[in-house]
C-alpha cells in the first residue's frame, strides 16, 4: 500500500469509528438533556409565577412568552425572559409579570458571572445573613407601569424604586436597565397579541 | 522493553510528586488556574481529565504500532476529542450544575497539554498496561492538585470547604483569592512551597 493512502485510512477509520461512538452516546444523552431544560424551565416558572399549576410557552414575534394559569384556568401572569450585558457578563433574568404587564411579580436571576462578592449580590448577598435575597426581593410585586430606577445608599420612596447594590451599581444598574428595556419590548408584544 | 527497571507503582507515583502536571511540569495550567474557584470544580475537572486520560491513553497505546508518525497528532485529537465529547454530554445529562459551573472547560480538555503530552511521550511508545498506570498516576496527581488548591482558594476566599463553613461567622471572606488573580497569587505559593520542600528533601538525602 501506498504511505499516502495508508495515511488517509487510519485517519478514515479513527474518524468513522469515533463518530460513530458519539452518535451512538448522543441520542441517548440529549433526550435527557432535553428532559432536564424542560424541566428547569417548568420550575421556573412556577417560581416566578406564584399561584400557577399550569404553563405554556408561545412564541410571539420571537419572543417566548410562559403563560401562567392556576386550577381554574385564569392567567396568573406572563414569564419571559430577559437578558442583556452586566459588569462584565451577560445576565439573564427570568421575569413573571401580571397579565396586564404593569407589576413584576417575582424575577429570578437566571445565569450571571458578575465579581464574586460584589456582583454577585444580584443573586445573593452573603454579608446579610437575614435576608440575602433582599436585591432580587425589591422587585416583589414593583410597579413598573412607568420604568423601574434606582437610588444609591438611602431606602427607595417613589414606587418603581429599588436600592442599588454598594460596591456594584454598574451590575444593579445593568439589571434595571435590561429590566426596563425587556419589559417594554415584551409589554407591547403581549398586549397587542391579546393572548388571554 | 526489557531494560526498562521502573516498577509499576513508580510509574504511578511519579505523576503525584516527582513529576505532578501542574506542580512539577506545569501543564494544564489554563484549568488549573480557572477551575479552581471552588473545592468541588477542582474535583470535577479533576474527574473529567482522569476519565479522559485514562481511556485517551489506553486507546492510543493499543493503536501504538498503527498510527504513522506523519499523522499521529491528528488521531491522537480525534480519539481524545472523542472522550472528552462522551464525558461532557454526560456530565451535561447527570450533573447539570457542575456541567454549567465548568462552563467551556470540559471541552477544553481536548487542547489539555497534560493529554496530548502523556499521549505523545508515554502511551505512544509503552504497553497498555503502563500507559494505564502512568495515566492514572499523572490524572490522579492533577486531580489532588486541582482539589487542594480549589479547597484553598475556597477557604479563603468564601470560608468554605466543599460548600461547608469551616471560618468562623466572623471571618471575612477575601473575594480576590476566588477571583483569576487569586489563582495565580494561590497557585505560585503552592509551586514555591513545593520547590522549597523539595530542596529540603534532597539536602536531607543528600546528608
Amino acid at each position: 500500500m501506498k504511505k499516502s493512502t495508508y495515511l488517509v485510512l487510519v485517519l478514515t477509520v479513527t474518524a468513522s469509528v469515533s463518530g460513530g461512538i458519539l452518535a451512538y452516546f448522543g441520542s441517548f444523552t440529549s433526550k435527557r438533556i432535553a428532559e432536564f431544560q424542560k424541566n428547569e424551565q417548568k420550575k421556573a416558572v412556577q417560581v416566578v409565577l406564584p399561584g400557577s399549576v399550569s404553563s405554556e410557552s408561545k412564541m410571539l414575534d420571537g419572543v417566548e412568552f410562559f403563560v401562567g394559569k392556576d386550577e381554574a384556568g385564569k392567567i396568573v401572569g406572563v414569564a419571559f425572559v430577559a437578558s442583556g450585558a452586566g459588569f462584565q457578563s451577560t445576565i439573564k433574568i427570568f421575569v413573571g409579570m401580571d397579565p396586564t404587564m404593569q407589576t413584576i411579580l417575582v424575577m429570578k436571576v437566571m445565569e450571571q458571572a458578575e465579581t464574586p462578592g460584589l456582583g454577585t449580590k444580584i443573586v445573593d448577598d452573603q454579608t446579610n445573613k437575614s435576608n440575602p435575597n433582599w436585591f432580587v426581593n425589591q422587585f416583589e410585586n414593583l410597579n413598573v407601569a412607568n420604568g423601574i430606577s434606582f437610588v444609591k445608599g438611602q431606602k427607595p420612596k417613589k414606587p418603581g424604586e429599588i436600592q442599588a447594590i454598594t460596591g456594584a451599581t454598574v451590575s444593579s444598574s445593568s439589571v434595571v436597565n435590561l429590566l426596563n428595556a425587556s419589559i417594554t419590548k415584551s409589554r407591547e408584544i403581549f398586549l397587542k397579541s391579546g393572548v388571554k | 522493553m526489557a531494560t526498562r527497571k521502573v516498577t509499576l507503582w513508580k510509574e504511578f507515583a511519579k505523576g503525584l510528586w516527582d513529576e505532578n502536571p501542574s506542580l512539577r511540569m506545569l501543564l494544564g495550567l489554563c484549568p488549573t488556574l480557572a477551575m479552581t474557584t471552588s473545592a468541588v470544580n477542582g474535583f470535577s475537572m479533576g474527574i473529567a481529565v482522569i476519565f479522559t486520560l485514562i481511556c485517551s491513553s489506553t486507546i492510543i497505546s493499543l493503536m501504538r504500532n498503527l498510527i504513522p508518525k506523519e499523522v499521529r497528532i491528528a488521531t491522537y485529537i480525534i480519539i481524545i476529542s472523542t472522550f472528552v465529547t462522551v464525558v461532557d454530554r454526560t456530565m451535561a445529562a447527570f450533573l447539570p450544575d457542575i456541567s454549567k459551573a465548568m462552563g467551556p472547560f470540559i471541552p477544553l480538555i481536548v487542547v489539555n497539554c497534560i493529554i496530548l503530552g502523556r499521549a505523545e511521550a508515554f502511551a505512544s511508545k509503552n504497553t497498555v498496561g503502563r500507559s494505564i498506570i502512568d495515566a492514572l498516576g499523572m490524572s490522579i496527581g492533577f486531580t489532588l492538585t486541582l482539589t487542594f488548591l480549589g479547597s484553598l482558594r475556597e477557604l479563603i476566599g468564601a470560608g468554605t470547604i466543599f460548600s461547608f463553613q469551616i471560618m468562623p461567622e466572623s471571618f471575612t471572606p477575601w473575594a480576590v483569592i476566588v477571583l483569576p488573580p487569586g489563582a495565580f497569587l494561590m497557585l505560585g505559593l503552592i509551586i514555591g512551597t513545593v520547590n522549597w520542600l523539595n530542596t529540603q528533601i534532597t539536602k536531607r538525602s543528600a546528608h
